[in-house]
């Protein structure tokens, strides 16, 4: 179980009350209609999946209701920092991995 | 609507808002949730001593209210017809007489008034609250209950995940979160006493739950 810290509650609540809503910063395309469609294929289909720091949209779903965004390493589960939408995180992954 | 074009006196007219007034006339008796449940003859016939209390809260007004009470003239026309101002701390709720306000979301809180007061609160934001906001009158598809007791804390640790110790939890505190696969907004009313805002749906599944939680401590109804 997640014990994840709610920025807009302000304290930690279960994860049961969360919902994950996959992959955080994808920008929707400014003008969707001459953009080509790999451009618009890549927003709509292509995810990331790392192995390592991802940065992810969760939903307070039974809380505030309110979405936030969460650092969180794929490899321990640890969760490394939440954020309010808008905002950019503080942890990323380096720009070349390690191994 | 945008399609539609408004002609002569109407394209300058403002819009109103249409309040239904949710309570039927005086002659129409309204019944709640748990109404099938008969809790007067329950709490005649049953215990007197248990460790947890149980009242439903009947037919009381609920509105949930929408806005940015870092908007000044928001915050202050919302002070002027509560009575108190918005709680703006998270997870925070204030009482004065009989409405109480419960912080939900950053620009979210629940009101409670008598059931009878209801329409008028509500009409009077529809007349005097500034710029852009919500109220929804949510009290149809609503109940509240009242838990307390010895053992209210035991009965509420099987139901909910939230951190109850007082620590944690003080009196005044309000979350929203889930209660025995439902979900529930949760205040705290006393040292020994809860209250549970819970969904109409759910009035009669969470009264079954509650009666089978309390049942090693003895559950005391009242009416
Ligand atoms: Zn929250």
């Amino acid at each position: 179980m997640f014990h994840i810290y709610c920025p807009h509650c302000s304290e930690y609540r279960e994860e049961e009350e969360f919902h994950y809503h996959g992959q955080a910063h994808i920008a929707r395309p400014l003008d969707p209609d001459s953009c080509t469609d790999e451009e618009w294929g890549n927003y709509m289909f292509f995810r990331k999946n790392p192995k390592g720091i991802h940065h992810e949209l969760w939903d307070h779903a039974a809380g505030c209701r309110k979405f936030f965004n969460v650092t969180r390493n794929t490899v321990t589960y640890e969760i490394k920092e939440v954020y309010k939408i808008g905002e950019q995180p503080k942890v990323v992954a380096d720009a070349v991995p390690s191994k | 609507m945008s399609d539609v074009k408004a002609t002569g006196a109407e394209a300058t007219s403002v819009p109103t808002k249409v309040v239904m007034n949710q309570l039927p006339g005086a002659g129409i008796v309204g019944q709640s949730p748990l109404h099938h449940a008969d809790l007067e003859t329950v709490a005649k016939n049953g215990p007197k001593q248990g460790g947890v209390k149980f009242k439903e809260q009947k037919l009381m007004g609920l509105l949930t209210l929408r806005c940015n009470a870092q908007n000044p003239e928001q915050a202050a026309v919302a002070e002027k017809l509560l009575g108190v101002a918005l709680p703006t701390t998270p997870l925070t709720s204030v009482e004065k007489g009989d409405t109480s306000v419960r912080w939900i979301s950053p620009d979210e809180w629940l009101i409670v008034v008598p059931g009878n007061k209801a329409f008028a609160l509500e009409s009077a934001f529809f007349a005097d609250m500034p710029g852009h906001y919500s109220l929804v009158n949510v009290s149809g598809g609503t109940t509240i209950y009242q838990l307390s007791g010895a053992n209210v804390k035991d009965v509420l640790k099987k139901s909910t995940p939230v951190d109850i110790h007082d620590s944690e939890f003080p009196v005044g505190k309000v979350v929203s979160t889930v209660f025995a696969k439902s979900s529930a907004v949760i205040r705290r009313t006393g040292e020994q006493s809860f209250e549970l805002v819970v969904r109409r749906s759910f009035a009669d599944y969470l009264w079954l739950w509650i009666q089978d939680a309390s049942r090693e401590f003895g559950l005391v109804v009242e009416a």
